[in-house]
């Protein structure tokens, strides 16, 4: 007992520099990610500004009952879980289809400038993207309303981020034009691990470059798209909160309102603290789950191939 | 054998018709919305009002960009922008290589404590209000310290430079302590010079993602315009842009400073001015942007 007690410590002494190395940030991380949890108490009280945490009342669930009581929190959650599903769905059809594409190229700079263009809008901001959609899809002189009139396929132009019902179909999209190149990254370097014999043999079995993809390249990638997808349920709470802000307009909130958008409107925007923490907790417990869940999952199907 | 029978069946020159075609359409689609708002921040304010500006300005004219360019907000915000992008990236990349080190290093005793306290905030956060009053209560809002300290330490970055220096060898710093080296001399002069690919890498993203942020500016620092950043000014101008479709004196102001620009054009313009430092960079370092990223992800 004392001999361990006394290799303890001078472990702990023996390895004073790392410790220094270490502890700062350690503390840094307690108190800039760690800390703000308590902060989810206020969601037990009616917080009130002027009267400071301590002397704030005391309200029990009363915040979890208004909340689940209220309508637009479920619309905000529908739209979250909509919007994340078609994002997650559109996101790997997407990158999964330009990776396997791109493999098939065997220009190298063709290849290469084709890659080079695909990552460039994952490095601009959400502000500078919005922006842009903005001005592609503007009624009076977006491309894209100017070519559905010119080939007769609209009479007038529709002014798309105004109208609702085209917002859940925005959003992912808008995610595949920013996000595609770069999500595809992490499936080439798993075709570059495919053993180039495998190819040959098939083709000297007569496969053809279809069958190649579909027997070859497809198993080959699987095990990522697996582990990418787990994690991604993971995620499923958060559709994406700098785009949808951005992107929402006041006449779409019905179908772009999201938890995190809702969150803030309510939290900052209405001063209703005690409130919007209730469901910023709401939403990280969830999620909590959904990514605890997941990683079992994970560690089930495939050998080491947790994420945490 | 693959370049004498390149295209042996009609398969194959099919598959290649559809993969050219798409990589084509790709690329396009890709740089088209770039370039058609270079031409509008190009053309005439009150020409563009007209339409059809596609590829080309109709009626070439810098009166756009020197109009944001007479604006000594708009050099202001570059300098917080900048100053953010450069603090930011070498204090995070720093501590997360001090992090990363002592993590590696499989007797030290906090090892495992220190990766799930760090690994596990990848996964949840107290969430807006909590965080808020959080910097309120440590007298950040209101301070640039909120654009650094906050995400100085990141899980993400740690875990690529860690694995990094997993694939190290180890014999370097085991004969080093033997030579009596300290572990800041092991970390500052052996291990960091052959960390440069990672750090080089990481630091571009952490530069990234601070020359682009925006919300905190918004968040904690709305009411204080000496720390505005480009991005929040253009978001600003995104804004009220939105809420000028329905509010006409926003354009008729615009013309009042003696030269022509409607909402449209600045928007065109501040989104080039706060794109152009990626767009310039970005040739000459994309190579260095996605090599952290297939060593973070890939190692298992």
């Amino acid at each position: 007992m004392q001999s361990s007690k006394k290799g303890i410590f001078s472990t702990i002494y023996n390895q004073r520099q790392l410790i220094v190395l270490t502890f700062p940030f350690l503390i840094m991380v307690l108190i800039f990610n760690y800390f703000p949890l308590w902060g989810w108490l206020l969601a037990f009280k009616d917080y009130k500004p002027y009267l400071g945490f301590q002397n704030s009342e005391w309200v029990g669930f009363k915040n979890f009952a208004d909340l689940f009581s209220d309508v637009y929190f479920f619309q905000a959650l529908r739209n979250t879980l909509v919007i994340s599903c078609l994002k997650l769905i559109f996101n790997f059809l997407s990158s999964i289809t330009f990776a396997i594409l791109l493999n098939e190229i065997k220009n190298m700079l063709f290849k290469r400038t084709v890659q080079t263009i695909s990552y460039l809008p994952h490095f601009v901001s959400w502000v500078v993207a919005a922006n842009i959609v903005y001005t592609v899809l503007s009624p009076d002189y977006g491309i894209i309303n100017d070519l559905l009139v010119k080939f007769h396929i609209i009479k007038e132009p529709i002014n798309f981020l105004g109208e609702p019902q085209y917002f859940w179909f925005i959003a992912p999209a808008t995610e595949v034009w920013k996000e595609m190149g770069w999500n595809a990254i992490i499936y080439l370097a798993a075709m570059t691990n495919i053993d180039p014999q495998l190819y040959e043999a098939a083709s000297i079995d007569g496969a053809g470059r279809l069958k190649r993809i579909w027997y070859i390249t497809l198993p080959g990638i699987l095990p990522t798209v697996k582990i990418l997808l787990i994690m991604n349920v993971g995620w499923i709470l958060n559709a994406g909160f700098e785009q949808m802000y951005l992107l929402q307009r006041p006449s779409t909130l019905d179908y772009s309102d999201i938890l995190e958008t809702y969150i803030l409107r309510y939290g900052i925007g209405s001063g209703r603290w005690s409130y919007a923490t209730a469901a910023g907790i709401f939403n990280s417990v969830v999620s909590l789950i959904l990514v605890t869940t997941a990683n079992k999952v994970a560690s089930k199907i495939g050998e080491g191939e947790r994420v945490f | 054998m693959q370049t004498s029978a390149k295209y042996r069946t009609t398969e194959d020159l099919v598959i290649d018709i559809v993969v050219y075609t798409v990589m084509i359409i790709v690329m396009i689609a890709t740089l088209y919305p770039f370039w058609n708002i270079l031409a509008i921040s190009l053309n005439d304010a009150l020409d563009t009002i007209r339409g059809g500006i596609y590829l080309w300005p109709r009626k070439f004219t810098l009166n756009n960009y020197r109009v944001i360019l007479s604006n000594p907000d708009i050099y202001h915000a570059t300098l917080i922008s900048v100053l953010r992008a450069v603090i930011g990236s070498i204090t995070n990349v720093l501590s997360c290589l001090m992090v990363a080190y002592a993590i590696s290093r499989k007797d030290y005793i906090f090892r495992k404590f220190i990766s799930r306290v760090i690994v596990f905030t990848m996964y949840f956060s107290g969430g807006l209000i909590p965080t808020y009053l959080l910097m309120k209560n440590l007298h950040l809002v209101g301070t640039f310290w909120v654009y650094i300290l906050p995400g100085m330490v990141s899980a993400f970055n740690i875990i690529v430079i860690r694995s990094y220096i997993d694939g190290l060898p180890q014999s370097l710093i085991e004969s080093a302590k033997i030579d009596g080296a300290s572990e800041y001399r092991i970390l500052f002069q052996i291990i960091m010079p052959l960390c440069l690919p990672v750090l080089a890498t990481v630091t571009l993203w952490v530069a990234v993602g601070q020359w682009n942020a925006w919300f905190d500016t918004f968040l904690y620092n709305s009411g204080k315009p000496e720390l505005s950043t480009l991005q929040f000014e253009l978001q600003k101008i995104l804004q009220s842009v939105q809420s000028a479709s329905t509010n006409p004196d926003f354009s008729a102001s615009l013309t009042s400073s003696g030269r022509t620009v409607t909402p449209t054009a600045i928007r065109a313009t501040m989104t080039i001015v706060a794109t152009l430092p990626i767009l310039f960079v970005y040739p000459f370092l994309q190579r260095y942007f996605i090599h952290g990223l297939t060593i973070g992800s890939i190692k298992e």
